[in-house]
């Protein structure tokens, strides 16, 4: 019998099949491909900083832009959020990023000195 | 393996356990303590109040009472007791044999317990906190002595415990449900608890962040309150409230799941509009988090931002109102059983009811200006919280105190309380509409006689007695039904708890079962032999350990809690040691927990 039916943290056995393959090769050519992007945002973000023609006022919210980019990628293409079963895990972390987004803008547009 | 359990001591047990029922029995036992703590501070306000110029407790006193009745009612009381039910109840209705992190939900019992007696010490070392149970700034920073820092200090510890155990649930709700049990066959009360776990993962953190500001504030001099240094006094204000009224569904919601159950069981129906209550559950939960400003609409936030919080206040009144139709159209046509129980959740329709219109009434924010501070608020809030939250506490105990203690609890006792609380419920807050209206604010020691508050407030106190006769009259009927043995489905339920024998195994199912429809139990009932079918072949039952370090990692903390507060940084320091010291240890100790074994269970459930 399969060790993994009454252990599951016994070490796999055999190879991987076709199906399992073609994941794998799908996968590694989508990691390449978004760390490779990764790298370009960055590099993107550090010009915008390093170069003097490009003013503040927009360097800042732009970097900020890319950054949260960069993150959502991280989440999904490195930590596996992308794939099955994650469902959940999806529904917790946007409700969550939602209620305290507008809890965010809101508390700014309340505590400033203009009164709405 | 399994023998060696049975040697150990009972207090030790007890102490050690993971097992989600004796949490939950726990939870009950420590909520309904401090459930009679505050009810007492209660009573000595309203014997304060029963008559003009009373000089029965100094107003130092009457505010210590005031805000540790609100803070103990809240955090220690009412969630607690809906912890123990949830803790005991959940896990059984989705077919599970424990919550998914045992060890975690024992953490999160010792945690609260710890942080609340913190709290309670404070009577005894300089007083208690002052400031009302919302602490607002700059009273609660400036102006008032150590027993602020308890109430940080004690609500940080306890509300640590709450998150570790809101996050277990919904661990347990998403993972742990058994074959066929999908999300829209759980039965409502594990529902209810699914939202309501997540409004305190999403709710609880604003408090966390609000009550480090405080206590950076008060310990370390920090200035994020602090006008004279630029600090906001309003900002506190905003964290408390974007917790506190996201709190106030934390509590209604497992009550509705409570009600919904009962209703259902003893109309013997189907909970009319099943799906539609799931989603005016979620519609609630959603919308809580969108209306925190109504209770600040006197700050003076703007007349756009008063009026789009009045509008989305007033909104949360349609689902609620779906809710309300349901449970009348699961009682329609039903054959109604007026059991203790279900006269509570009776009881409850009109009662929350008449909290909800004077809820609609405070969100017009322009009236709001007239009501804000007064009586009429204590009223309102009360009608909510009493007839939504205790009398679904009330009428969870009578229904599933044959699951939990293997005895039914005296019908006519029983009954003689129901009535007896109700209508002393209403004696006491049905007159503060009036008393409010008239203008008599809240949170005052005492008032002047001739302004037509005298007769009022008499009677006010008057149904506050009544209440607490009646609650007398619960504690004598849990002990004198000890001898009044429940068989295993005493109210013919529709539910899978309903589904296993009494008392309660230590396992729950000796296979998992199998769930065919949405009232998993009632559908064998109907289309089956009346057992619930098997999923799983029976075999050995692994089983977790028990572990002493949830106490010594929340006893650490509340040493840390008393260096912080008297401003010994060696106590502080010996206290997080211990903590992270048991921390370390759970980390690197190996426990595989321990089997069951087949013969066993097949002796202790009488078959073969």
């Amino acid at each position: 019998m399969d060790p993994h039916v009454t252990d599951p943290s016994a070490p796999l056995k055999g190879k991987p099949s076709k199906k399992a393959e073609r994941q794998l090769a799908r996968e590694g050519k989508q990691q390449i491909i978004s760390f490779v992007f990764m790298i370009f945002l960055t590099s993107i973000a550090f010009l915008t900083v390093a170069s003097d023609t490009i003013p503040n006022r927009f360097a800042i919210p732009f970097i900020l832009i890319i950054a949260g980019v960069q993150v959502v990628m991280q989440l999904y293409y490195f930590m596996h959020l992308n794939e099955r079963g994650n469902g959940w895990t999806n529904i917790m972390l946007w409700t969550g990023f939602f209620v305290a987004a507008l809890t965010v803008a809101t508390l700014m547009l309340l505590i400033g000195v203009t009164k709405y | 393996m399994s023998n060696a359990k049975a040697q150990k001591s009972v207090l030790w047990d007890w102490l050690t356990t993971v097992d989600h029922k004796k949490i939950g029995i726990l939870y009950l036992v420590s909520g309904g303590f401090f459930f009679a703590l505050g009810g007492l501070e209660a009573i000595l306000m309203r014997i304060q109040l029963m008559f003009p110029n009373l000089g029965f407790v100094s107003a130092q006193t009457f505010n210590e009472l005031l805000t540790m009745h609100g803070t103990t009612m809240i955090f220690l009381a009412a969630m607690p007791l809906l912890f123990g039910f949830m803790n005991y109840i959940v896990p059984l209705q989705i077919g599970a044999r424990d919550v998914a992190f045992p060890f975690l939900n024992s953490l999160g019992f010792w945690l609260f317990l710890f942080g609340g007696i913190l709290i309670n010490l404070s009577w005894f070392l300089g007083g208690a906190p002052d400031a009302g149970w919302t602490a607002y700034v700059p009273l609660s920073s400036e102006y008032s002595g150590t027993g602020i820092d308890y109430y940080v200090l004690g609500l940080q510890i306890s509300g640590l415990g709450t998150l570790i155990s809101g996050i277990n649930f919904l661990v347990t709700i998403i993972n742990m449900r058994a074959p066929g049990m999908s999300m829209m066959r759980m039965p409502l009360f594990t529902w209810s608890s699914f939202v309501a776990s997540a409004l305190i993962l999403f709710a609880f953190p604003a408090l966390t962040v609000g009550l480090l500001l405080l206590m950076l504030e008060r310990l370390f001099g920090a200035t994020y309150f602090a006008v004279d240094f630029g600090g906001n006094v309003v900002i506190w204000q905003h964290l408390f409230w974007i917790f506190g009224h996201p709190e106030v569904y934390i509590l209604i919601l497992p009550a509705f799941g409570i009600f919904s159950e009962i209703l259902a069981t003893f109309s013997k129906k189907r909970l009319f509009g099943y799906s539609a209550m799931v989603f005016a559950t979620l519609i609630i939960g959603f919308l809580g988090f969108m209306v925190w400003a109504h209770h600040m609409f006197t700050v003076g936030i703007g007349p756009v931002a008063n009026a789009i919080f009045a509008v989305a206040t007033m909104a949360i009144a349609v689902p609620t109102g779906i809710k309300i139709f349901n449970w009348l159209f699961t009682l329609w046509g039903g054959r109604i059983q007026f059991t203790t129980a279900n006269l509570f959740a009776i009881g409850f329709i009109p009662s929350f009811v008449m909290g909800g219109v004077t809820g609609v009434m405070l969100a017009t924010s322009a009236a709001n200006y007239q009501f804000h501070d007064t009586y009429f608020v204590v009223a309102h809030f009360h009608y909510v919280i009493i007839g939504g939250v205790v009398l679904g506490l009330f009428a969870g105990a009578f229904y599933w105190w044959p699951r939990m203690f293997g005895y039914k609890l005296n019908e006519t006792l029983g009954k003689w309380f129901f009535w007896l609380f109700l209508f002393g419920f209403h004696l006491t807050f049905f007159v503060q509409h009036f008393v409010g209206l008239m203008g008599m604010p809240r949170r005052v020691a005492s008032y002047l006689p001739g302004q037509g508050l005298d007769s009022l407030n008499f009677v006010s106190s008057v149904g506050a007695i009544l209440m607490s006769v009646a609650f007398i009259l619960f504690l004598v009927n849990v002990v004198v039904s000890v001898k009044n043995k429940s068989e295993a489905d005493p109210w013919d339920g529709r539910t899978l708890e309903w589904g296993i024998p009494t008392p309660t195994p230590e396992y729950n199912f000796a296979q998992t079962p199998l769930v065919r429809e949405l009232d998993a139990l009632w559908y064998e009932k109907m289309h089956g032999n009346g057992k619930l079918k098997a999923a799983e072949p029976l075999d050995d039952i692994h089983m977790p350990n028990g572990s002493i370090l949830p106490i010594f990692m929340s006893l650490g903390l509340f040493i840390a809690a008393f260096g912080l507060i008297y401003h010994v940084i060696p106590v502080t320091v010996i206290g997080l040691g211990i903590t992270l010291g048991a921390m370390f240890i759970r980390s690197i100790k190996e426990d595989h927990g321990y089997h069951i074994h087949k013969e066993d269970i097949k002796k202790e459930e009488g078959v073969g």
